[in-house]
């Protein structure tokens, strides 16, 4: 056994059940007397429900119920809510119109849950729902931001004038403008955030199931954070007293945000459950997916930057529109605002910003957070800006970053957004990233690739997020409607092995192994000794699951605590043991010693004095040896890096290889080196996948273009290069570990650094900005003069 | 209701030349299949309609195979019939008539020990959520057995098409693969450096 703590890249515990097919994900559960829900769905983008009659398709073989909308408001089920609430530039609050769990008098996109039947197979459900007679009336639909804004636009929601979900702005105009009076010159830049599917690879599913002789509803779901959805569902939705009520979040396969919200699946398997006393099961088949699970992004901005003569940024200028889709999901709108504006510093020192944010609803899927969740948008904004400053301004594109970096000795920095950054080295990340990605050797290997007829390129992005979400009080003065500490008990066994029991929720980030390197390394408990046990409301206390790189920041920090806990109490324990002063007992390597002597007792030992206290100070403390603490954070972290992509593109063809992609980032201390290479890797395969190939596509009358697996393209492994990752550290100053977080920043940094490569390559057609995704058809277009 | 009956016997290893050639339209009776799982000889009665992964997961229980989509795209469902990759969900029970299917399940020795490729997927960290993981290992190991004379990551990159993660990047996925090929061949792999 080797070293097993902090900076070891130990192998994943949770490995040996993924690898033998023992894994046990939501779709893999099954109930005794378990039926089968299929959802009907509108394959209408927006539409008046003349009439459901249901008899056909009740009268079908194995068919138990089929329910609508009415049967739900019959039973005051309500509607889903949102999380967050945003208020609009003149203080009023967003429209918040209803999130009905089955559709109640109207569809609004494709994919909207009309009725669902229930049998005993899943084939007889979905024959049956072939036999639902639904009678439509079209309506006009609203498929893209623009249609929605534009006067005389069909109505989204009624009572939501002009489909404007909320009208907000951060920042302080009045210096912006001022700054652009008096600027040497203005860059300005239009530009789109192509809406995405996450596509994790594992459909959402969820089994309802209800003890009828005690009242208990059990949900099994496909969620990052079972805890937000039994407060939501029970709550809101269903009226069950959490109590009763307890949700299991079991193996989940991948989740980049899309499995944070609580979906109407979970309110219906769990209310059907309760009618008709079976268990119900409902998976989601692909095509469901596509156009159920919130997506991604989907932002139009103009974005302007003042700059100074030496190309020193004075004042940046950003408009944004943000697509919500037809109604608003658990997170979304905080995604647009104080995930996205917050972020438009960036790593620069811009004194003065002012954005303004339109939020829009149209008839589509709703959108949410996906992996990055504000900041992705937010960076591809400002390094496609910074780049085209580059472009007006021939400046360099390294050196006007350089210039604008906000220094090392600045920190910690107040930007003129609402945050305040803790730490970091912008400079280190660029030239680890530069000398990695052999910058300066770039232009021979152009030439070398067009001495054989390719069109070769390189780009930068320099980049920041917040992650690591964040202090209660601050978010809530934000609009947040929930807290956002973590949580961690730490139960230390008679025998002294350990469990732990965390709110965060892992869907493929390894906890069950990083999490267990922070007992190791405090506790001195050896990994194999240590069980992580999270997602299950009946086990964990309440916490607020996993999203936002927040598990090891927030979630690692509350056990952090729990284990000082623990310590300060052994040592108790122990002083009496050896007859010693508390002040003198000293805790290392598992073992509490009396200092200056060979007196020692084993955690073990204490343990079980703890669970038997025979000889034990009764009088003055509570047997057992179980903390727990609540942790509040002070402050996001802000983990930043810099990613350098290499693209060769055939100009024959249009299609654009990334030949090689360097990434170096700043995520705090590293808990585990081989886990955070593969987050990183991870993260950035999407952030190229969202740059060079994905893209949801809505036709004119609303209908999901790109809606299979089959036309929505993710990258695969031949689209992909081999992606180094590194890093350079500065640690976060306000938890004790000093993390920051890995999970996002691939998708963050990534897309603006491809998209600046193919600009490069591109350079002799003087192309200053393309949106993504830069589809071989859009670069062929461009090199053949028909963009 | 219409069943379908399977005619007893043929045509299993060749494709049907058409679907008449499987089943007579109008029998009484569900069409039962016989096939060897990880070993174990199974007779299950089936749809006409049932998909092999469905055999796999709701009649045997064998979970471990997943379904990541409905139109044969992402491959978490790749099992072995024969000693070949398949995608399960594009095969239907009926016709794995007499074949011999081995599962993720069945991969390891039956002492537990994994087989070599799930083995260097743990140690390059090939896998995030597990959910692909199950139908990436049996894609590899047929993709290993494919190049005998060799493999490079080009030819792991390009064999891989047919299966989706969205995790891992497939970086470490590429990694573990090529690390696997001479534990598999049980010798150097002369294309490592290629």
């Amino acid at each position: 056994m080797g070293y097993e703590g902090i900076g070891a890249a130990v192998r994943r515990k949770e490995d040996q059940r993924f690898l033998s097919g023992k894994g046990n994900y939501t779709d893999d559960i099954n109930r005794p007397g378990q039926l089968y829900a299929y959802i009907k769905r509108s394959d209408r983008p927006h539409a008046r429900i003349d009439r459901i009659d249901t008899k056909a398709a009740a009268a079908m073989p194995g068919v138990i119920a089929v329910y609508t909308g009415a049967d739900m408001a019959a039973d005051n089920v309500g509607g889903l809510p949102c999380g967050w609430q945003i208020h609009n530039k003149d203080g009023s609050p967003m429209a918040e119109p209803p999130h009905p769990v089955l559709a109640q008098g109207k569809v609004r996109h494709v994919g909207d849950p009309i009725a669902v039947v229930i049998a005993e197979t899943k084939q007889q459900a979905k024959d049956a729902a072939e036999k639902l007679d639904i009678a439509l009336t079209d309506l006009p639909a609203a498929a893209t931001m623009a249609a929605a804004l534009a006067p005389g636009a069909p109505e989204v929601h009624e009572g939501v004038a002009g489909n404007v979900c909320y009208d907000w702005h951060l920042g302080d105009k009045e210096a912006v403008d001022a700054a652009f009076a008096r600027a040497h010159r203005v860059v300005k830049l239009e530009l789109a955030n192509n809406r995405l599917i996450p596509n994790a690879m594992e459909p959402r599913a969820a089994v309802g199931e209800f003890d009828g002789a005690t009242g208990d509803y059990t949900l099994f779901t496909t969620s990052q954070n079972p805890h937000v959805i039994r407060l939501l569902m029970g709550a809101f939705v269903l009226h069950i007293p959490e109590a009763k009520l307890r949700v299991v979040a079991p193996d989940v396969g991948g989740g980049f945000g899309s499995k944070i919200y609580h979906y109407a699946e979970e309110a219906i398997v769990t209310w059907a459950a309760g009618k008709l006393r079976r268990p119900v099961k409902w998976t989601a088949e692909r095509t469901e997916s596509f156009m159920s699970d919130a997506h991604g992004r989907d932002h139009e901005s103009v974005a302007e930057m003042a700059i100074d003569a030496e190309g020193h940024f004075l004042a940046l200028k950003v408009s944004t529109h943000a697509n919500m889709g037809a109604y608003l999901s658990t997170f979304a709108p905080c995604i647009p605002t104080y995930l996205y504006a917050t972020l438009l510093a960036g790593v620069y020192k811009t004194p003065a910003i002012y954005c303004e944010v339109k939020a829009v609803f149209t008839n589509t899927v709703p959108v949410d957070a996906y992996r990055g969740a504000g900041r992705p948008e937010a960076t591809f904004l400002l390094e496609r800006l910074v780049d085209a400053v580059a472009f007006d301004t021939g400046i360099d594109r390294v050196e006007i970053r350089r210039r604008n970096f906000i220094p090392k000795d600045a920190f910690p920095y107040q930007t003129p957004v609402a945050l305040q950054y803790d730490s970091g080295d912008y400079f280190a990340t660029l030239d680890g990233a530069l000398k990695e990605a052999d910058w300066a050797g770039f232009e021979a290997r152009r030439a070398a690739a067009k001495a054989r007829g390719k069109l070769r390129g390189i780009g930068v992005s320099t980049y920041l997020e917040a992650c690591g979400i964040a202090p209660s009080a601050v978010v809530g003065s934000l609009g947040a409607r929930a807290g956002l500490y973590e949580v961690g008990t730490v139960r230390v066994h008679p025998t002294g092995s350990v469990t732990v029991l965390t709110g965060a929720h892992s869907h493929g980030q390894g906890h069950e192994t990083t999490l267990a390197q922070l007992v190791v390394e405090q506790l001195g408990v050896p990994l194999s000794q240590v069980e992580i046990v999270h997602g299950d409301t009946a086990k964990i206390p309440f916490g607020m699951g996993t999203y936002g790189s927040r598990s090891l920041a927030v979630g690692g920090t509350a056990m952090v605590k729990a284990m000082d806990k623990i310590i300060a109490k052994g040592k108790r324990i122990a002083a009496h043991l050896m007859e010693a002063s508390v002040d003198d007992i000293e805790f290392k390597n598992g073992t509490f010693s009396v200092a200056g002597t060979d007196k020692s007792k084993s955690l073990g030992e204490i343990a079980l004095t703890a669970y038997v206290p025979h000889n034990y100070p009764i009088e003055e403390l509570e047997p057992g040896l179980e903390e727990t603490a609540f942790y509040d954070p002070k402050n996001f972290t802000f983990p930043g890096g810099c990613h350098v992509c290499e693209v060769e593109i055939d100009p024959e063809t249009g299609v654009t290889e990334v030949v090689n992609f360097v990434a170096v980032d700043d995520v705090g201390r590293v808990i585990n080196p081989m886990i955070v290479e593969g987050q990183v890797q991870g993260g950035v395969a999407q952030g190229i996948g969202q740059a060079l190939l994905e893209n949801a596509v809505y036709d004119s009358a609303g209908q999901l273009l790109s809606g299979s697996m089959m036309d929505y393209t993710m990258p695969r492994a031949d689209n992909l290069p081999n992606i180094k990752v590194g890093t350079e550290i500065t640690l976060c100053t306000h938890n004790p570990l000093g993390v920051k977080g890995c999970g996002e920043v691939g998708a963050i940094g990534s897309p603006p650094a491809v998209i600046n490569a193919i600009l490069d390559a591109l350079k002799e057609w003087k192309v200053r900005h393309m949106n993504m995704p830069a589809t071989s058809e859009k670069v062929w277009s461009i090199i053949n003069g028909r963009a | 209701m219409t069943t379908l009956r399977l005619i007893a016997g043929p045509a299993r290893r060749a494709r049907p030349a058409a679907y008449s050639d499987c089943f007579e339209i109008g029998g009484n009776t569900m069409p039962q299949v016989s096939l060897t799982v990880n070993g174990k000889q199974h007779t299950v009665t089936v749809e006409a309609r049932t998909l092999l992964v469905e055999l796999l997961r709701e009649k045997l229980g064998l979970t471990g195979t997943h379904v990541g989509c409905d139109t044969s795209q992402c491959g978490a469902c790749v099992v072995h019939v024969d000693g070949k990759s398949v995608k399960s969900c594009t095969m239907l029970a009926v016709q794995a008539e007499g074949a011999a299917v081995t599962t993720i399940e069945g991969l390891a020795a039956a002492d537990g020990t994994l087989h070599p490729m799930q083995e260097m997927f743990r140690e390059h960290h090939a896998l995030q959520c597990g959910f692909c993981t199950p139908g990436m290992v049996m894609a590899a190991v047929d993709l290993v057995r494919m190049h005998p004379a060799g493999i490079t990551e080009k030819q792991v990159r390009e064999g891989l098409e047919g299966n989706l993660c969205r995790c891992t990047g497939y970086h470490n996925i590429v990694k573990a693969i090529v690390a696997a090929w001479p534990l598999i061949h049980g010798k150097p792999n002369p294309a490592a450096a290629g």
